[in-house]
């Protein structure tokens, strides 16, 4: 029993390390990327601090390129970069006097609300939509492929404004500024979710069909279960592990989407401060953002491999 | 004995596939020769008949500064349907470049140029586009390279893994032992067998590439102001969605109505395409 037990254990544990080891090369890279990008900008980051109408002297401008550590070489900044990163200092804003960290984590807060609201809008109607339409054909199944098609295919900023005209302008029914109070929430949320809630649907509706197919479909039928016992019992449990997988995807989906629906809708956030940022070359601002992507889809990806070897035991080799 | 039925994906209906290739036709003649489509200057203000509603006259109505929101939305599709289309061939050509470099140039090119791809896949891409305009700057030119950059990762990816599968192959192997070089090798024999699946991918991704353009240009990236592009109006008609909807309305439709032509008619090419290479 010796021989057979330590080498699975030492398997496991290799394949943690592995695992821990690739988290650390994608954030080493997203930092080098983010290091480099900054030292390709053209221009002088002293002249973008000092913004472009200044009239400061060389002396001054000698002085803050030495606190900033710029007058030293490119490799040596480098290492010193990664050595502060390390200990999560993500450097200053260049407009905002304030370290990157308090930037960001100002805007985190309102960006999570928002994102978790679009996440559980989404899930609820791509669950419904395709627990109503897997394995079926028919006028809904037609109406609702064809919605997906169109909402995959919608500008996200077209929908908020639409929402916003419809629901805001014409029927005030919601207010006009998405801030304060869970009503200002509702479009915002909605206008993330509805592009998503296609690519969601058609994954889950697929896993629901393959799962459906499978014997124990149907010896569940035969145990005397109604369809949709079936469906939401059995079925459902199969298709939402290919669901999970795309959870790294949708975190960055939902980001990238952030910038949009909190420029259309005047909402704070990491994704207004995104476009803040890259409007006025804040640099250490947007690479702090950047990090802090990466860094979300490390650990979603670490706890999605988790949650697949507890629900899937055919994951666990 | 009764057989099961089997789900086939559902064929699109020939009539919407013609539907989409007719929209796409009016489209390039509109990029091409807006002329054809309205007689109205897409630029020129006149006060008299500023924020009118659609009607006889302006279909579409009329901005805060009096100019025809139909020759606007037609003039417009020039500038949206160029930026998209060139960065979505930046991204193809690049990507497929860097995808056979690292399925050929050996294991630890392969191991360095996958790590540095896979990191960039990670990143949202709208972020990676902020990122590369941030140290580029805006304009129209650089929205389309900062959009390809942000594709790029996907394709090559792609490129590389059927660079994989068509190396090991025995015609590839024949032209090693003929003694061709790595040249001919990755654009005579692996290149042209890729290019099928890359095709494809790319006519769903010039879709996507029309939404991020459009995106870009909302968010004052890309064309300037005056300029009759998609994203910008809708950026303009923002601030007047009390007073005037329709400015809100007909630009974003116009994107929409692109993205879900060139969505069908890529399916219905990838279609095709899939049961030629399975018959």
């Amino acid at each position: 029993m010796k021989i057979n037990t330590r080498p699975a254990r030492h398997r496991a544990l290799r394949a943690v390390a592995a695992r821990a080891a690739g988290a650390v090369a994608v954030l080493w890279g997203a930092a080098t990327l983010a290091f480099f990008a900054l030292a390709l900008i053209p221009g002088d980051p002293v002249t973008i601090m000092l913004g472009p109408f200044t009239t400061a002297p060389q002396s001054i401008r000698d002085q803050i390129a030495a606190d900033n550590g710029l007058d030293k070489p490119l490799f040596e900044r480098y290492l010193a970069y990664l050595g502060r990163l390390a200990q999560g200092d993500m450097g200053e804003s260049y407009q905002l006097q304030k370290s990157v960290a308090a930037v960001i984590g100002e805007a985190l807060g309102p960006t999570v609300e928002l994102a978790l609201a679009a996440v559980v809008i989404a899930i609820v109607l791509a669950i419904v939509s395709a627990v109503l339409t897997a394995g079926r054909e028919g006028r809904l199944r037609g109406f609702v492929t064809s919605w997906e098609l169109v909402a995959v295919s919608l500008p996200p900023h077209w929908l908020g404004i639409l929402l916003l005209t419809a629901f805001s302008f014409q029927l005030p029914i919601f207010p006009v500024v998405g801030v304060g109070g869970p009503s200002a929430l509702v479009l915002p949320a909605l206008t993330l979710a509805l592009p998503i809630i296609g690519v969601l649907a058609q994954v889950l509706r697929e896993g629901l069909e393959a799962a459906l197919a499978q014997p124990f479909a149907v010896t569940a039928r035969a145990r005397g279960l109604s369809r949709r016992q079936v469906r939401v019992r059995h079925a459902l449990r199969h298709a939402a592990v290919p669901l999970a997988t795309l959870s790294g995807w949708l975190a960055g989906t939902l980001l990238g989407g952030a910038v949009i629906v909190e420029a259309v809708f005047g909402r704070p956030g990491l994704g207004a401060l995104a476009l803040q940022s890259a409007t006025n070359k804040d640099m250490p601002v947007l690479i702090g953002i950047v990090l802090v992507s990466a860094l979300t889809f490390v650990v979603i990806s670490a706890l999605i491999d988790a949650f697949q070897l507890l629900v899937d035991p055919r994951v666990r080799t | 004995m009764k057989r099961l039925p089997v789900l086939r994906p559902r064929a699109l209906p020939r009539p919407s596939v013609a539907l989409a290739w007719t929209v796409l036709v009016l489209l390039v003649l509109a990029a091409a020769f807006p002329g054809l489509f309205t007689g109205k200057s897409p630029i020129e203000i006149d006060a008299a008949t500023a924020l009118r509603g659609p009607g006889p006259g302006h279909w579409f109505g009329t901005d805060q500064l009096g100019r025809d929101q139909f020759a606007r939305v037609v003039h417009g599709a020039r500038p949206s349907l160029l930026v998209g289309l060139g960065s979505i061939a930046f991204a193809v050509v690049a990507g497929a470049l860097y995808g056979l470099a690292s399925a050929l140039l050996g294991r630890t090119a392969d191991r360095v140029l996958m790590g540095i791809n896979d990191i960039v896949l990670a990143l949202p891409q709208l972020l990676l586009a902020l990122l590369a305009l941030a140290i580029l700057g805006s304009g129209q030119l650089n929205v389309m390279v900062a959009i390809a950059l942000a594709f790029l990762p996907g394709y090559a990816r792609l490129v590389r893994a059927e660079a994989l599968v068509v190396r090991n192959s025995g015609y590839v192997e024949t032209a090693v032992t003929l003694g061709q070089g790595p040249f001919t090798r990755a654009f005579r024999h692996v290149l042209p067998n890729a290019l099928g699946p890359l095709l494809v991918l790319a006519s769903t991704g010039f879709g996507m590439s029309l939404i991020s353009v459009s995106a870009l240009s909302f968010l004052g990236f890309g064309a300037r102001p005056p300029t009759p592009e998609w994203g910008v109006m809708l950026s303009e008609g923002r601030g007047l969605l009390q007073t005037a909807w329709w400015l809100g309305v007909f630009p974003g439709a116009a994107i929409t109505l692109t993205v879900v032509a060139v969505t069908v008619a890529g399916r219905a090419a990838q279609a095709r395409f899939t049961r030629r290479t399975a018959g």
